[in-house]
C-alpha cells in the first residue's frame, strides 16, 4: 500500500518507530498534490519547500529523541479562512487575496504544538457561503469521484483532498453543513463539534454563533487524532467551552453497549432521494445488527430549519463582514473618478465592496442587512432567534430518549457542476439535514455509507449530545469496523 | 415681547474608565504614544480575530453605576452598532443596547451659593462601550490621504445618559461637577479632557408658555464642548438661539429633524452640524461573539459595601461634624479625598474645624495653587498645623503673626514652637504689658485726649509705637489694655 493510501494513526506509528520519516510522507502528498491537484483543484497554495523543512526539522528532532507533538510529522490541509501567520488567508474571495494576517488561528497553533504540518490551504465558497465550492473566486474544486461534479461545500477543498489521498487530515469549518455536505459528497469522515468545542479565534467568521472548525479524514479514527489536537478551551475565545477534552483517541475504539438511535421521520420525507434514502436505511440495518434499537423520533421545529437559518447566518455574516469595506483590510478599488452626489469616501466603499465581493455574498450580506434593519428585526431575527430556541429544545428531548440522532446528510449525492448555480433556493435546501445541528449547536458527524448506481458516495449523519463527541465518535468508529466504505477511493 | 419658558436639558457623558488595557483586548490604553502602536488583532478588526471583555472595566462600570443609585440588572449583554467609518475597523461598535448594564439611577446636585435648589438629576442607563479610532482627513477637499490612529479603538468608555431633568445651564455644570467629582473619588477615570477621558454632548430645548398652551422647541443635540465651561456657555447660548429662532419662525419640536449643532469656542456660537437626513440605522443585534454576564445581587452588595464615602455624604459629613459652612464643606471636598483627610486631621487636632477649614482654605491650598503642587507634596504635616492652629487658640501666638510663623515653618520644616523660637516670638505676660501701655500713654497725651473725646480710633496710633518696642505684643492686647487704662483715668 503506498504512503498516501494508509490511515493518519498508521503513517504516525510508522513514523514512531522509524520505519517512514516525516520527509517521506510528506513527499508523498505532495507528489499526490502534484500529480492530481490540476485536475481535483482541493488546494489554493501549497508551499512545497516550507513543508519539507518543517518535515526535516520534526524528523530530526526524532532521530535526537525530543519529545515529539501528537501528530508530530503528518501533513494537515486547512480550509483557507483559518488564519495563518505571514500566509496569505483568502477565503476564496477577491476581497482577501492579498490579506495576509498577522498572527495564527488558534487551532493553527495547536497544530503546530503537536508538530503537524500544514501542507496547504484549501478552496472552499467564498467566505464559507455555499454548498458546492462554486462560490469560489479563486477556483472550482471538483468531486473526486466524478469531476464533472461538486465536492459539496463550503468546505469543498477540504474534503476533495482528502478523498483523492492528497492529504491525511484536514480541517474544515461547519456553519450549516459546510464539513459533513462535503465529505458525504466526497466520500470521506467529517465531524461537525458541539459548539464551542473547538476554539474560532482565527477562522474568519461567517455567522459566529453557529461557526464550528472541525476535522475531515478518511476515517472515524483519524478523525478523532485531528480532533484531539485541536479541541479545548481558548481564552481569547469567550464562546469556547471550558469543558474538559476527553482521551477521544484512546477510547475511539471501544465499542458502546445498547445503543438507541433516533430516526428523525422529518429526515426521511419528500425531497430525499431514494438512493440516499436507501444507503442511509442500510446502514441504520448495520447498526440494528451490531446491537442498536432504534425509534422514531420527532423535531417538530426542523421544518424551520432553513428559514431561521437563512436569516440568523446572513445577519450575523452582515456584521462579520462589514469590515471589508476597503479601508483596513483586503481590496480597495482603483478607480478614484468622483460621483456626483456621493462623498469619495461612500464612493469608495460601494465600489471595493462591488467589486469584490461575489454573488452569493452579496445576496447573503443584503438578506442580513434587512433582517436586522429597523421595522423587520423583530419580524425576523428576533423570531428567528425564538425558533431556534424551539429547534435546541426538540434536540434537548430528543436526546433524553436517544443516544444519537442518525440519518442522512443531504437529500442528494453530488450534483454536477454549474447545476444549481441560478437556483439558489434549492441549494439552501440541501442544507435541510445539516443546519438545525448549528442551529441546536450539538455535533454532527458524517461518515461513508454506500455509493449510488453512478458511483457517488453517500453519506450517513450521527448527531449527537452537545460535547458527546468521545461517544459520537465511537458510534462512528462501530459502524466502519462492521463496513469498508470509507476505505473506498476514487480513481483519480 | 418676553415670554415666559422653561429650559429642558439632558447630558450625554462618554467616561473614559481607568484600565491598563482595552475593553476587549489586552492592549494598553496610554494616551499619547505614536498612532497604531497600541493595536492588535482583535482592536484592528482583523478578520478571525475575537473580543474577549475586560472583566476590570466592567468592574468600574459596576462601581459608577452603584455610585450613581443605578439599578443593576442581572442580566446585561453586548449589541453590535452597525456603521460604517475609516475610525471603526470592524464595521460595529461593540456597544450595549437594550439591556445595559445599569439604569434608573440618579445624582443629587446642590449650589453652596444657593442660586437653585438642590434636586436629583435622573440617570437613564450608563452602558459600557467600545471607543473608535481617530481619523484625520481632508474629504471636501478630495485628497487621498486619509490617516487612521487606531490606538484609543477599544478603549472602554463608559456612557452615561442623564434624564432631560436640568433646567439651566448652571445646573448642567453642576452636574458635570458633581459627576466628575464622584467618578475621581470612586477612582474609575481621571475624567481628563484635554485627553479625552471625559467627553460631553448635551441636548437641549426650550418648553414655552404660550397663549395657545405649553410649546416646544424642535431639540438640539450639542457637540464638541472642551470644557465644562464651554458646556456652560454653549447652553445659554443655544437658549438665547432657540428664543430668537423661535420668535422668527414658530418651529415646534417635530416640525424638522433634530439637529446637532458644534460649539465653536472661539466664536461663541453653535453652528449647525451636517444634519442626518434620515434617522440612522445602527442595526443592533447582539454580539454572537461574547457572552452574556450576570450579575448577582450579593456582587451588587459588595461593589456597594466597598465604596468609599461618596462626595455628598462627605460634604454633610464636614457640615455636621466640623461646624463648618457648606460653602467651605464644599471647597474642601472638590480638592479631593486627600485634602479631605488632610482637613479634618488638622480640625481634629487643633479641635476647631472652622479655624482648621480657614486655614486650609486661605494658606494651604493658596500655597499648593501657587506651588503647582498636590496636598502629598506638601511641606507640612497635618499635625504641625493643628500645633499651630492650637497655638492661636491658646494666645500663645497672636494671630498677626501667625502668618509669618506658618511661612517659615513650611520653609524650614520645624515646628510651632521652634518656628516660634527662630522668630523671637514669645509672650508678652500681664506685668511687661501694663509698663508698655503706661510708657505709651504717659508720652501721648494727645491720644489719651482725643479717646477721652470719643475719638476710639486715635488709640490706633499708640500700636505702631508699641510693636517697635516689642514686636511680640498683640495688637488686641495693647489696644484692649490702654482703653481700659483710659477709662480708669477719667
Ligand atoms: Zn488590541
Amino acid at each position: 500500500m503506498s504512503l498516501v493510501h494508509k490511515s493518519a494513526t498508521a503513517l504516525l506509528s510508522e513514523m514512531q518507530s522509524g520505519s517512514v520519516s516525516s520527509t517521506e510522507v510528506c513527499t508523498a502528498f505532495l507528489d499526490q498534490i502534484d500529480a492530481h491537484d490540476e485536475k481535483i483543484g482541493a488546494f489554493l497554495r501549497v508551499d512545497r519547500e516550507s513543508v519539507l523543512a518543517k518535515a526535516a526539522d520534526v524528523d530530526s528532532r526524532r532521530s535526537a529523541g525530543g519529545a515529539l507533538g501528537l501528530l508530530a510529522g503528518l501533513p494537515v490541509a486547512v480550509k483557507d479562512l483559518l488564519c495563518t501567520k505571514g500566509q496569505p488567508t483568502t477565503c476564496a474571495s477577491k476581497m482577501l487575496e492579498e490579506f495576509v494576517p498577522t498572527y495564527d488561528a488558534t487551532v493553527i497553533e495547536k497544530l503546530d504544538s503537536a508538530d503537524a504540518i500544514v501542507i496547504g490551504k484549501t478552496n472552499m465558497d467564498e467566505f464559507a457561503m455555499g454548498g458546492s465550492t462554486e462560490n469560489s473566486a479563486l477556483g472550482q474544486t471538483k468531486n473526486p469521484w466524478d469531476t464533472s461534479r461538486v465536492p459539496g461545500g463550503s468546505s469543498g477543498g477540504a474534503a476533495a483532498c482528502v478523498a483523492a489521498k492528497m492529504a491525511p487530515l484536514s480541517l474544515g469549518s461547519d456553519t450549516g453543513g459546510s464539513i459533513r455536505q462535503p465529505a458525504s459528497f466526497c466520500g470521506v469522515t467529517g465531524l461537525k463539534p458541539t459548539y464551542g468545542r473547538v476554539s474560532r479565534y482565527g477562522l474568519v467568521a461567517f455567522a459566529s454563533s453557529l461557526d464550528q472548525i472541525g476535522p475531515l479524514a478518511s476515517s472515524v479514527e483519524d478523525t478523532a487524532l485531528l480532533l484531539q489536537a485541536i479541541a479545548g478551551s481558548d481564552e481569547r475565545d469567550a464562546t469556547c467551552a471550558p469543558n474538559e477534552v476527553p482521551e477521544y483517541t484512546a477510547t475511539v475504539a471501544k465499542p458502546l453497549e445498547g445503543l438507541k438511535l433516533g430516526i428523525v421521520k422529518e429526515h426521511f420525507a419528500e425531497g430525499l432521494d431514494s438512493e440516499v434514502g436507501d444507503c442511509v436505511t442500510a446502514a441504520i440495518d448495520v447498526y440494528k445488527a451490531l446491537g442498536a434499537s432504534v425509534v422514531d423520533i420527532e423535531l417538530p421545529h426542523s421544518k424551520y430549519g432553513i428559514a431561521t437559518y437563512y436569516i440568523i447566518a446572513p445577519s450575523e455574516a452582515s456584521g462579520n463582514l462589514a469590515r471589508y469595506d476597503g479601508a483596513h483590510y483586503g481590496y480597495r478599488t482603483s478607480d478614484t473618478s468622483p460621483v456626483e452626489g456621493e462623498g469619495p469616501l461612500v464612493t469608495m466603499y460601494r465600489r471595493s465592496r462591488s467589486e469584490a465581493l461575489g454573488p452569493e455574498v452579496k445576496r447573503r450580506i443584503m438578506l442580513g442587512t434587512y433582517a436586522l434593519s429597523a421595522g423587520y428585526y423583530d419580524a425576523y431575527y428576533v423570531k428567528a432567534l425564538k425558533v431556534r430556541r424551539l429547534i435546541r429544545q426538540d434536540y434537548d428531548a430528543a436526546f433524553e430518549k436517544v443516544d444519537f440522532l442518525v440519518g442522512p446528510v443531504s437529500p442528494t449525492a453530488a450534483f454536477g457542476i454549474g447545476e444549481l448555480s441560478d437556483d439558489p433556493l434549492s441549494m439552501y435546501l440541501g442544507d435541510l439535514y445539516t443546519v438545525t445541528t448549528n442551529l441546536a449547536g450539538v455535533a454532527g458527524l458524517s461518515v461513508p455509507c454506500g455509493f449510488t448506481k453512478s458511483g457517488l458516495p453517500v453519506g450517513l449523519q450521527l448527531q449527537a449530545r452537545p460535547f458527546d463527541e468521545e461517544r459520537l465518535l465511537r458510534a462512528g468508529h462501530m459502524y466502519q469496523s462492521a463496513t469498508d466504505w470509507h476505505t473506498k477511493t476514487p480513481t483519480v | 415681547m418676553s415670554i415666559e419658558f422653561e429650559t429642558i436639558i439632558g447630558l450625554e457623558v462618554h467616561v473614559q474608565l481607568a484600565t491598563e488595557s482595552k475593553l476587549f483586548c489586552r492592549c494598553s490604553t496610554k494616551f499619547g504614544s505614536p498612532p497604531n502602536t497600541q493595536t492588535c488583532p482583535v482592536c484592528t478588526g482583523s478578520p478571525g480575530a475575537l473580543p474577549v471583555m475586560n472583566r476590570h472595566a466592567f468592574d468600574l462600570s459596576l462601581k459608577t453605576a452603584v455610585a450613581l443609585n443605578c439599578e443593576i440588572p442581572k442580566f446585561t449583554k453586548w449589541d453590535r452598532k452597525q456603521y460604517y467609518y475609516p475610525d471603526l475597523p470592524k464595521g460595529y461598535q461593540i456597544s450595549q443596547f437594550d439591556l445595559p448594564m445599569s439604569q434608573h439611577g440618579y445624582l443629587e446636585i446642590s449650589d453652596s451659593k444657593d442660586r437653585f435648589e438642590t434636586k436629583k438629576v435622573g440617570i437613564t442607563r450608563a452602558h459600557l462601550e467600545e471607543d473608535a479610532g481617530k481619523s484625520m482627513h481632508d474629504e471636501a477637499a478630495g485628497k487621498a490621504d486619509s490617516r487612521i490612529d487606531l490606538n484609543r479603538t477599544g478603549t472602554p468608555l463608559l456612557e452615561i445618559v442623564s434624564e432631560p431633568d436640568m433646567r439651566s445651564p448652571l445646573e448642567a455644570r453642576a452636574y458635570l461637577d458633581e459627576l466628575k467629582l464622584l467618578l475621581t473619588y470612586i477612582n474609575v477615570s481621571d475624567c481628563n479632557m484635554q485627553e479625552g477621558s471625559l467627553r460631553v454632548d448635551a441636548n437641549v430645548n426650550l418648553h414655552l408658555q404660550t397663549d395657545d398652551g405649553k410649546v416646544a422647541t424642535p431639540i438640539v443635540e450639542v457637540k464638541n464642548m472642551n470644557s465644562f465651561r464651554a458646556v456652560e456657555r454653549a447652553l445659554a447660548y443655544e437658549v438665547d438661539r432657540q428664543l430668537a429662532h423661535w420668535k422668527k419662525t414658530g418651529e415646534k419640536i417635530g416640525d424638522v429633524p433634530k439637529q446637532t449643532r458644534g460649539w465653536d469656542d472661539s466664536a461663541e456660537v453653535t453652528k449647525a452640524q451636517r444634519s442626518k437626513e434620515e434617522s440612522s440605522d445602527y442595526r443592533y443585534f447582539p454580539d454572537p461573539d461574547l457572552v452574556p454576564i450576570t450579575t448577582t445581587d450579593e456582587q451588587v452588595a459588595k461593589v456597594r459595601d466597598s465604596l468609599c464615602e461618596l462626595p455628598a455624604a462627605l460634604r454633610s459629613r464636614l457640615v455636621k461634624e466640623q461646624s463648618i459652612t457648606p460653602y467651605d464643606a464644599g471647597v474642601i471636598v472638590n480638592q479631593g479625598r486627600a485634602v479631605v483627610d488632610y482637613f479634618l486631621e488638622v480640625a481634629e487636632g487643633c479641635g476647631d474645624g472652622k479655624q482648621a477649614s480657614n486655614w486650609v482654605q486661605r494658606d494651604v491650598l493658596k500655597n499648593l495653587k501657587e506651588n503647582e503642587q498636590t496636598i502629598d507634596q506638601f511641606g507640612m504635616s497635618a499635625t504641625s498645623l493643628a500645633a499651630l492652629v492650637k497655638s492661636v487658640k491658646a494666645g500663645d501666638l497672636d494671630n498677626s503673626r501667625a502668618g509669618e510663623v506658618f511661612e517659615y515653618m513650611l520653609a524650614n520644616g520645624k515646628d510651632v514652637v521652634a518656628s516660634m523660637a527662630a522668630l523671637g516670638i514669645e509672650k508678652v505676660d500681664d506685668s511687661a504689658l501694663d509698663d508698655l501701655c503706661r510708657e505709651l500713654l504717659a508720652a501721648n497725651p494727645k491720644v489719651v485726649a482725643d479717646v477721652q473725646g470719643g475719638n476710639q480710633k486715635a488709640i490706633g496710633a499708640l500700636i505702631g509705637q508699641a510693636k517697635k518696642k516689642n514686636p511680640n505684643v498683640s495688637p488686641n492686647d495693647i489696644r484692649g489694655k490702654c482703653l481700659a487704662m483710659i477709662a480708669e483715668m477719667s
